[in-house]
């Protein structure tokens, strides 16, 4: 007998936030040069010694938010596909966005653009994001059923993937491969407030889409004939889940590159706390979508090695086994989640 | 003014015609039965009524207005609609399953009102659920998750319901409570119309029955008139006879004819 049990999940964002809060601040006091916490205190503040500050500021505050927002991004896009799509499999790369995001990046790479202009890696993210993004947004509208809608993602992400690897196969020189193989395995060292800036604002538009269909997400758990008889406009929820994984996602991408399976086991992790409810899981899977990240690029940093571990592949190594156990224990436990 | 009003319906799917110039209502207080052999239109007769299912011509009325004029949330405020395909996606809590009939009244929202609270008790007391209100929906019997779903359809309080073989699958006894909920829902002043294969069962609770086949309407009425040995065979293609004992008159189905 299964007992949903959701009053545990009560005081879960609150929980969430502080954890996000207090791994954003272990971030900025790890590292080479270790910063006692009450001189971190003065280094936030601006009070303390300025080398400090500058290390705090430049390097390693802008770092641990990046971690955190792209995190955030990735667990709420992960929770919504996987409401929307009732597939507990769902991540934001069925859409086929993320591989569209790489795409962009590989070419402003390619043609040397970021040698001229630094942000055009990430513009071209961007754009490409925003193209994957329309075209499963037609399909959204246009498509009666969600199932072609991921067959329609996993269609582009094919075509994304293999046009990633024509312009790696291309590559008019080894530091160009070298630049494009490096981006795509995932990292936020060296980003700045400026590439927060550029990525954030896409990030925040795709979440408040993706969080105006939270009740449409638990309808959706009856399944989608008896959400629509429930009221539910499906062409709207399609549309808006779609598009705002693709701001979010691809916004995500553009400031860290590709990272896996944050956004297909977040929802997971966080699911038991909230009775199992789809809507319910949004938040609380962005925030556990942070702080996992955070913690990760934590442990990317801290592990000896001669070249830095990218961010992406510590997640993927945290990740998969996790997302195994998961796997695993959910069938023991009957539980559909 | 009926609640609910299919005027010469015509559905197609291609060139196949699955309602041809269909005619039926609903009215407050009745219990109809709507039945016929397999591909005969009654799922997409449903569907038409509530204004899922686009018409080539005719028209869907729910309240008197055509159904095309009528958002998504005004029309689930006067239709409460439980389809035959009922997946349960995630292992949510029976109670959060029922709440969520409130949707349309914007109480499928985390924090329902009391008036939603109410309606979600009381439904919950209807189907007999209150020893499962906090299990998962994922680790019922069949028997248990109907009731479920018969709930949450309950819950929305609309004038009219629209049950799609909510006894398909059921034990005799599952069959014979889930249509005196549905009795229940109908002597308080609720429209129902229920798709079901059991003639026999909606011969015992329905006030009317509609037979329809091939898209069309082949009888319409009170159990004894439509669901005669003649319609019968007409429809099904099987044997039927009533048989009248001290209980009254049953409905007893036979062999295939011929």
């Amino acid at each position: 007998m299964t007992v949903v049990k959701r009053r545990r999940g009560e005081y879960l964002d609150s929980l969430l936030i502080i954890g996000g809060l207090l791994a954003i601040l272990l971030a900025c006091g790890l590292g080479e040069t270790p910063i006692h916490p009450l001189d971190l205190v003065g280094a936030i503040t601006g009070s303390g010694d300025p080398a400090t500050s500058v290390i705090v500021w430049s390097i390693r505050l802008p770092r641990a938010l990046a971690a955190w927002l792209v995190g955030a991004a990735l667990g709420l896009s992960g929770a919504a596909l996987q409401g929307l799509l009732r597939n507990p499999l769902a991540e934001p790369g069925v859409l086929g966005v993320s591989v569209w995001a790489s795409l962009g990046a590989v070419i402003a790479i390619y043609y040397g653009l970021t040698s001229q202009f630094a942000p055009a890696m990430q513009i071209g993210a961007v754009l490409g994001a925003l193209l994957a993004t329309g075209v499963i947004a037609l399909a959204a509208r246009s498509l009666g059923d969600t199932v072609s809608l991921i067959l329609i993602g996993v269609g582009l992400s094919s075509l994304g993937g293999a046009l990633v690897s024509l312009a790696l196969n291309l590559a008019p020189n080894p530091f160009t491969l070298n630049d494009m193989v490096s981006w795509m395995m995932g990292s936020v060292a060296n980003r700045s407030f400026a590439d927060i800036g550029l990525s954030g604002p896409i990030i925040a538009i795709g979440a408040a889409l993706i969080l105006a269909t939270r009740r449409g997400l638990s309808a959706l758990s009856l399944g989608e004939e008896t959400a629509h008889g429930l009221g539910l406009d499906l062409v709207r929820t399609r549309l808006l889940v779609t598009v705002g994984c693709g701001l979010a996602a691809g916004g995500s991408v553009a400031l860290a590159g590709a990272i896996g399976f944050v956004g297909i086991i977040t929802p997971h992790l966080v699911r038991p706390w909230v009775g199992g409810d789809p809507g319910r899981a949004l938040v609380p899977s962005a925030l556990a979508g942070g702080l996992l990240l955070v913690l990760a690029d934590i442990g990317a940093r801290l592990v000896p090695s001669d070249n830095e571990l990218k961010l992406g592949v510590v997640a993927a190594l945290i990740g998969a086994p996790v997302f195994l156990w998961i796997a695993a224990s959910r069938r023991r436990t009957g539980l559909g989640a | 003014m009926s609640l609910l009003a299919l005027h010469q319906a015509v559905v197609q799917r291609g060139k196949r015609v699955i309602l041809d110039h269909l005619d039926l209502t609903l009215e407050a207080g009745e219990l109809v039965a709507l039945v016929g052999p397999n591909g005969s239109g009654k799922t997409t007769a449903l569907r038409a009524l509530l204004g899922l299912m686009p018409l080539a011509s005719g028209t869907a009325m729910i309240g008197g207005a055509d159904v095309r004029t009528l958002g998504p949330i005004t029309r689930a405020r006067q239709v409460a609609y439980l389809p035959q395909s009922r997946p349960m996606a995630w292992a949510i809590s029976v109670q959060d399953a029922v709440a969520l009939g409130r949707f349309a009244h914007g109480g499928a929202s985390h924090r329902p009102n009391t008036e939603d609270q109410a309606a979600v008790d009381q439904a919950i007391f209807a189907c007999d659920l209150e020893t499962l209100k906090d299990r998962a929906v994922t680790g019922l019997s069949g028997g248990e998750l109907a009731r479920v779903h018969m709930a949450r359809a309950l819950a929305a309080n609309a004038p009219a319901l629209l049950a799609d073989e909510p006894t398909a699958a059921l034990d005799p006894l599952h069959q014979w409570q889930v249509m005196q909920v549905l009795a229940q829902q109908a002597s308080v002043g609720g429209g129902v119309m229920v798709v079901v294969h059991d003639l026999a069962l909606a011969a015992g609770v329905c006030s009317r029955i509609v037979l329809i086949k091939d898209g069309k309407v082949l009888a319409n009425g009170s159990p004894q008139d439509v669901l005669t040995p003649d319609n019968i065979a007409a429809a099904y293609g099987v044997r039927a006879h009533w048989h009248q004992d001290s209980q009254g008159r049953h409905l007893i189905m036979g062999a295939a004819l011929g």
